[in-house]
């Protein structure tokens, strides 16, 4: 029998990048707020500069429930299933803004109108076939106030391309108009990144360096970065990462109205005779919790959002929490990340303390950026030349066909040479939701509770390949202008598309109930008092990492949840 | 700061900086119970990081492979990356250590794929060259890895289990693991891995004038492992 608690305002599930932002506006608003976390407590002194570790062996992966639930996948529904590789998220207070990359984009305007804006443009016709992509229910402008509060509540550092209608050419000219600068500059860049930026201008594109969410200069008791090179896959040794567990989470503990459960794996959610939710069950080892909340707000990662909305049955939603309308799972959706592109120079690069959010970004050919009269999709892809390297991967690159043999002296000479002059770009695409594309409770597959995982169904569609081909050869261009010797590009990507860090959808946000599971706050159509935080409610992704964007909604649904309390809660 | 001794790390401060403590540990099937900490703190503490200052690597006691498997390990991680005019190779860093070490810990899912593996190239060795892998020359040790990793040797009697590349590939990919990894896992003695990629070492802080210093060449390398303080 599980032990019931004392009742709560507010519980949340994960405090990973979302729930753990979500805190502070929730404690500040006076609520009391239980996050329930199935990792621990983590702290800088547990990272160290090793590459065995962080990246061969990729411990943040091995080492828990994301990993032993991760999904099996498919790329249509007529296939099998099957469990390939690890996932790398990472159950901890904090999540995996511990180990993550920190790139921290807001959307362009354009994502949040995809569809009205090609029909105007285009004409409608230009939406791909068995696409369910939507505009979102509110457009750039509404959300504009919550990235600017993120973005100094937790310390972004970056160059402004658009205060307020004034276009600076230092950034992106073509980001959305932010109200002020960034609290704080971009990160330090290297000669090669800024020979790279030359060789943009003189193609005529307009680089800039990206956000990132962590310090470039001592911000709000925390250091600047200092660019030790293992921040792929490695937590930060100086606090310098912006994540929830150094940021929103120690001053919501301050105010003594957040209780922290770690090692806290919720199992289900609860619903009360009427359809609302009553609270979470939740195992610590072996023994059952049952935490009664009066709101509940989900942020487990867009698989895990998924599945404990349909693991959660009762009389009042048969297949699956605000599922009535068999919504949960559909518009799923990741960003296509094959079609890489990757050069050889003839000098050095001097990359070896880099990291992947300090780069050079052209965003010509992202989103609607660029005309597409003449071209076979819509969207597109923002080019990323970063710096990041480590011995380990540094020896293991391909030698671009140059030496037949990848061991002997012929290739120790080739690596002793070349080691430090390569470099690979990171080319983030636009991804539609697809009729087709959907995640759902896979019949076989169980994780270590014996609970089932989730099944992802999904296949990159024609225009997904199509703007793949099409930046693939941007990007080739952009390193034959900075005087590439050797570029090599993937394959485009047609296969199952498997599990991702950059997943969105299953839970979408949308103002018609029939087509999505939650409101324009974050709100389930069915269950009111039930609140879903993190990419599984972006009905579009962008060219562009998700974190911050999730980050900027969750901070919104809490503050609606403190706003309207009474009417939510009922 | 890199003249400094090395001081004593305790075992709680080890599993502290090995991201242990605190941590909630679970590992899939294959790797239940072992992790890479467990294998490496035996041999952490005194030994690893400062036995590898001296000039030439001493012998040490095998953990996991047996001296005749051990041998023809050697052989080959001296033929993926050779001692030559370039300066020394895997074997001088002492990458089969690495290897034999962690094939009890991190590892240990393939200590068995290594046994069959070792056994069966030196097998198809003798079948096909006439002699034992280790008394070969050179260019017949480079012959016989050549047909290994192209797949020719697999189904010649010889016994490996899957395809004769997949064992090249696993021993390639161990070996530049031994080679280039942290000292700390038993390899990369002498920073020979490092100095041949010039890699100017693991440190935990570049600033503008160390990065301008490295695009000028004048950067020195960081001779030091992570785990030294
Ligand atoms: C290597 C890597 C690099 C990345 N780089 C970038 C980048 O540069 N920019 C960017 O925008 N994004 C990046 N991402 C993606 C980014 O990490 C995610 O978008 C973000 O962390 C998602 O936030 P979240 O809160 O939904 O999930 P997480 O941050 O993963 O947090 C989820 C939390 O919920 C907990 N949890 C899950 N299920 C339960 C349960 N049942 N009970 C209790 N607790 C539970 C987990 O333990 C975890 O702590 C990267 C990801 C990876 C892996
Ligand atoms: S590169 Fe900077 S932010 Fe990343 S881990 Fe190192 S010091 Fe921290």
């Amino acid at each position: 029998m599980a032990r019931r608690l004392q009742e709560t305002d507010v519980v949340i599930v994960g405090l990973g990048a979302v729930g753990g932002l979500a805190t502070l506006p929730l404690v500040e608003a006076g609520l009391q707020v239980v996050g329930l976390e199935a990792g621990t407590w983590l702290s800088r002194h547990d990272f160290v500069p090793d590459e065995i570790r962080n990246n061969t062996r990729d411990w943040p992966m091995l080492v828990q429930k994301a990993y032993l639930e991760r999904p099996t996948s498919r790329a249509t529904a007529a296939q099998n299933a099957n469990r390939v590789g690890g996932h790398p998220m990472m159950n901890a207070v904090g999540g995996t803004t511990w180990h993550y990359w920190a790139q921290a984009w807001r959307l362009n305007p354009w994502d949040f109108r995809v569809v009205s804006e090609t029909t105007r443009r285009y004409g409608a016709s230009r939406i791909p076939a068995g696409s369910t992509v939507e505009d979102w229910p509110f457009g750039y402008e509404e959300l504009e106030p919550y990235y600017d509060r993120v973005e100094r509540e937790t310390g972004v550092s970056g160059q402004a391309g658009n205060v307020q209608g004034t276009i600076d050419p230092r950034g992106n000219p073509f980001e959305g108009p932010r109200r002020r600068e960034f609290p704080m500059p971009p990160l330090r860049g290297t000669a090669f990144l800024e020979h790279m930026a030359e060789s943009a201008r003189s193609l005529g594109w307009k680089p800039f360096p990206g956000p990132a969410s962590i310090n470039s200069e001592a911000y709000d008791g925390r250091p600047g970065c200092v660019y030790h090179g293992f921040c792929n896959m490695g937590g930060c040794h100086v606090d310098a990462k912006s994540g929830p567990h150094v940021t929103t989470i120690p001053k919501a503990l301050a105010t003594g109205r957040l209780t922290v459960v770690t090692r806290a794996h919720a199992t289900t959610i609860e619903v009360d005779g009427e359809g609302r939710v009553a609270g979470v069950n939740y195992l610590i080892g072996s023994n059952e919790y049952f935490q009664p909340a009066r709101a509940v707000l989900i942020a487990g990662y867009t698989y895990e959002n998924s599945r404990i909305l349909l693991t959660s049955t009762s009389p009042a939603y048969p297949i699956g929490l605000s599922n009535n309308h068999g919504q949960v799972g559909r518009h799923y959706f990741s960003h296509h990340q094959a079609g890489g592109v990757g050069a050889l120079f003839p000098f050095d690069l001097k990359s070896w303390y880099g990291l992947p959010a300090q780069g050079v970004a052209v965003d010509d050919f992202a989103d609607d950026n660029f005309d597409h009269s003449d071209l076979n999709f819509i969207g597109g892809g923002n080019l990323w030349v970063m710096s990041d390297r480590r011995p380990i991967s540094a020896a293991g690159v391909g030698s671009y066909g140059r030496i037949s043999r990848n061991w002997g002296s012929e290739w120790k000479a080739f690596i002793r040479d070349n080691a430090d002059r390569t470099s690979s770009s990171y080319i983030q695409k636009t991804t539609l939701p697809y009729e087709t594309n959907f995640l759902d409770l896979d019949p076989a597959a169980t994780d270590s509770l014996g609970m089932p995982v989730i099944r992802i169904t999904g296949q990159f569609k024609e225009n997904e390949v199509a703007i793949a081909n099409y930046v693939m050869d941007r990007m080739e261009e952009w390193y034959g202008e900075a005087g590439a010797i050797e570029v090599t590009r993937g394959g485009a990507g047609m296969g199952a598309m498997g599990p991702s860090t950059h997943a969105y959808g299953g839970t979408r946000m949308g103002d018609n109930p029939e087509t999505n599971v939650v409101d324009r706050w974050g709100f389930s159509h069915e269950a009111p008092n039930l609140g879903v935080l993190g990419a599984s409610v972006m009905g579009t992704s962008g060219a562009r990492n998700p974190t911050l964007t999730a980050q900027a909604l969750a901070w919104r649904t809490a503050q609606h949840l403190a706003e309207s309390w009474s009417s939510i809660v009922g | 700061m890199s003249d400094e001794q090395p001081r004593k790390i305790s075992r709680r401060e080890m599993l502290k900086s090995a991201g242990l403590a605190g941590a909630a540990v679970a590992f899939p099937g294959t790797l239940a119970g072992t992790t890479p900490e467990k294998t490496a703190l035996p041999v952490l503490g005194e030994g690893t990081a400062r036995g590898a200052r001296s000039a030439a690597a001493p012998p040490r006691a095998l953990q996991t492979l047996t001296v005749a498997e051990f041998e023809i390990l050697t052989a080959i991680v001296a033929r993926i990356i050779p001692a030559d005019e370039l300066g020394p190779g895997a074997r001088e860093a002492g990458a089969m250590y690495y290897i034999d070490r962690e094939l009890g810990g991190a590892l240990s899912g393939q200590k068995e794929a290594y046994q069959i593996g070792l056994a069966a190239l030196d097998r198809y060795s003798r079948y096909s060259r006439g002699r034992p892998f280790v008394e070969l020359s050179e260019t017949e040790q480079d012959s016989v890895l050549i047909d290994c990793q192209g797949g020719s040797a697999t189904n010649t009697g010889a016994g490996f289990a899957g395809s004769s590349g997949q064992f090249f590939n696993m021993i390639r990919s161990h070996t530049l693991q031994g080679t280039f990894s942290d000292p700390y896992y038993g390899g990369n003695q002498d920073f020979i891995g490092w100095d041949l990629l010039r890699y100017p070492g693991v440190r935990t802080g570049v600033s503008a004038t160390d990065q301008a210093r490295m695009e000028a060449q004048e950067l020195p390398p960081n001779h030091r492992s992570a785990y030294e303080r």
